[in-house]
């Protein structure tokens, strides 16, 4: 599946009440803290590895992380197309998805 | 192959000379060493698991791990970014481990990213060396010394914090070379 034009992984959950799309390395222990928080959670989501990903799609997803006023920073989570969460944060996630 | 046990070997033994702790949780510790063992395959060099690399030692340079912002981080924080090296107060579970910002500069973040993105219109390799040239060029290695404790270094910017005398980056002058005097004379 894409992201406009960004490859993404699709995990599926039984809440699917939210959009949930996330950039992540996959090195990093916080996101993979963050996709087991989502999986527990059973929350559909879309991630990205972006360590894994073209240089021409690393580039995609700084502008977009930028274009959202966000910080080049991973995990970074963007629910609805509108909430962006920089960091593996617990409350805040909870309250952007209702759980 | 990289050994994951010596990849947590030097971990320990950089957290005892600085004066710090590996994080407690052994499950959160293995994802990271593993990540640093990643990192020192595909590029040569254990970058920091939770930044994005460049692959290009000139531009990752900060982010190897001990990276240049965990003594700051871990003194304002009481963890580094990835939370590998946490505070003796972290480490006894009286303070908690939070994600915490990022302190490398956008510049530098930028720096690695814009050689991707330059390299993405020409696919020929001298065009795409040219751009990796000029780059590299923009860095500036210059000397340092720790004016309380005398620590040289040659690198881009003082440290945050002397390794030496933990005195602050402002503690830092940088060292220039004039021309011998005598040369005028002969």
């Amino acid at each position: 599946m894409a992201i406009g034009k960004i490859e993404s992984v699709k995990v599926s959950g039984r809440n699917n009440k939210h959009r949930v799309l996330l950039y992540a390395l996959s090195t990093c222990a916080w996101c993979r803290l963050t996709k087991q928080f989502l999986k527990d959670n059973k929350i559909e989501y879309e991630y990205v590895d972006v360590d894994l990903c073209s240089e021409k799609d690393q580039n995609r997803v700084k502008r977009d992380i930028l274009n959202r006023g966000g910080e080049i920073s991973y995990p970074t989570l963007i629910i609805d197309n509108k909430i962006l969460i920089t960091g593996f944060r617990k409350d805040k996630i909870r309250e952007a998805l209702e759980i | 192959m990289i050994n994951l046990e010596r990849v947590r070997q030097r971990a320990e033994s950089d957290a005892k000379t600085s004066g710090y702790y590996l994080n407690p949780d052994q499950g959160f510790l293995n994802n990271l060493l593993d990540g640093l063992k990643r990192n020192e395959e595909r590029y040569g060099y254990p970058s920091c698991p939770c930044r994005l690399a460049s692959g290009k030692f000139e531009f990752d340079r900060d982010i190897i791990c001990p990276c240049d912002y965990r003594d700051p981080d871990v003194a304002e924080y009481g963890c580094c970014y990835c939370a590998l090296y946490v505070r003796k107060d972290v480490f006894e579970g009286k303070t908690s481990i939070q994600p915490i910002p990022e302190r490398r500069p956008r510049e530098k973040q930028d720096r690695a990213y814009a050689v991707s993105t330059e390299s993405l219109i020409p696919e020929r390799t001298s065009e795409r060396s040219d751009i990796e040239a000029k780059a590299s060029s923009q860095i500036k290695m210059k000397m340092w010394y720790c004016k309380q404790c005398g620590y040289v270094c040659f690198r881009e910017e003082p440290p945050y914090i002397c390794p030496i005398c933990k005195a602050k980056r402002e503690m830092f002058a940088e060292i220039t070379i004039h021309p011998e005097p005598h040369a005028f004379l002969t």
